[in-house]
């Protein structure tokens, strides 16, 4: 499936998608990026039966949102920036209006309604059919060039003794 | 001998969002303390590399909502209302622990707050302060 490894292009939706597929937790739940028009976009994570949080009803976990709706916030930031940056969660708030529908992918879209030079705040919501009838809502705050001065693999190193 | 705190315990080994992040419970009592051991799928950010933000969010969660659910003797998961996270520091890709503390249960909703954290329990890397809807005891609800 070409989706699976998007060739980076003039397209800046590619570029992200393409980035989005290098992020292996965004891989393993499935979660793509749909449609770009900086600073917002939209996203969905199909529904699997290995991703839901209660087998009663078959409805999605919790976590499953929680990870989505930071990745889609996290993709906003970063189609907004001007040059290519790492961007980190500073703070999440996350408010469940209902249960996700079972068998429903789930639908997001998030707005960089601010980018400063080094923090970006964001709205984001998820829903299953519009979002007039949310499943959540997020807000967020990222920090900017979150690498910093870090290099590749640091996070690696033992810590000193 | 099984007690209702260990059923609770015990049900998140059937919840497959739970194996899918490939936690593990452990009781003390009545603190729990769930267990994240590193997997590559965790990853949010490959050049670090660092721990995917939402599945350490995800993993303070689900512990909030079973102690919850032991704090308040009942066999059923509350649901989820709100939650606050706040990052403190990188997800290094090491195995990650986490404990909640019910702050207060009312006769509707649970007020809980929940630490995660890698090598060292002083340095955590990850908070969450979340509101729940309050299981039903056992003796009202099943």
């Amino acid at each position: 499936m070409s989706d699976d490894n998007p060739s980076p292009g003039e397209n800046p939706l590619e570029m992200l998608r393409a980035m989005l597929a290098h992020t292996p937790q965004a891989k393993a739940i499935g979660a793509d990026i749909t449609r770009m028009e900086p600073p917002r976009v939209w996203g969905r994570t199909p529904y699997r039966e290995d991703l839901v949080g209660d087998p009663e009803t078959g409805v999605i976990a919790g976590g499953v949102i929680t990870t989505f709706l930071d990745h889609i916030s996290g993709a906003a930031v970063f189609s907004s920036l001007k040059e290519a940056s790492s961007v980190a969660t500073i703070d999440l708030r996350i408010d469940y209006m209902r249960a996700a529908t079972p068998h429903k992918d789930v639908l997001a879209e998030a707005h960089c309604y601010k980018l400063g030079r080094n923090v970006a705040f964001v709205r984001a919501i998820a829903y299953d059919e519009t979002p007039d009838d949310p499943v959540a809502q997020a807000s967020a705050a990222f920090m900017i060039n979150s690498n910093g001065r870090r290099r590749m693999g640091s996070n690696l190193r033992k810590p000193k003794p | 001998m099984s007690t209702p705190q260990s059923r609770v315990a015990d049900a998140i080994a059937r919840v497959p969002y739970a194996k899918f992040l490939g936690l593990r419970a452990e009781l003390k009592g009545d603190e729990l303390t769930l267990i994240m051991p590193f997997a590559p799928h965790l990853v949010g950010n490959p050049m670090l590399p660092a721990l995917h933000g939402g599945v350490v969010g995800a993993l303070m969660e689900v512990t909030a909502l079973t102690q919850l659910s032991i704090t308040a003797k009942s066999e059923k998961f509350a649901k989820t209302i709100d939650i606050n996270i706040e990052y403190l520091r990188s997800g290094k890709p090491v195995d990650t622990y986490a404990r909640a503390r019910v702050v207060k249960i009312g006769r509707r909703i649970a007020n809980v707050q929940a630490e995660a954290w890698q090598n060292e329990r002083s340095q955590p890397i990850a908070t969450l302060h979340g509101h729940f809807m309050t299981p039903e005891t056992d003796e009202a609800g099943a």
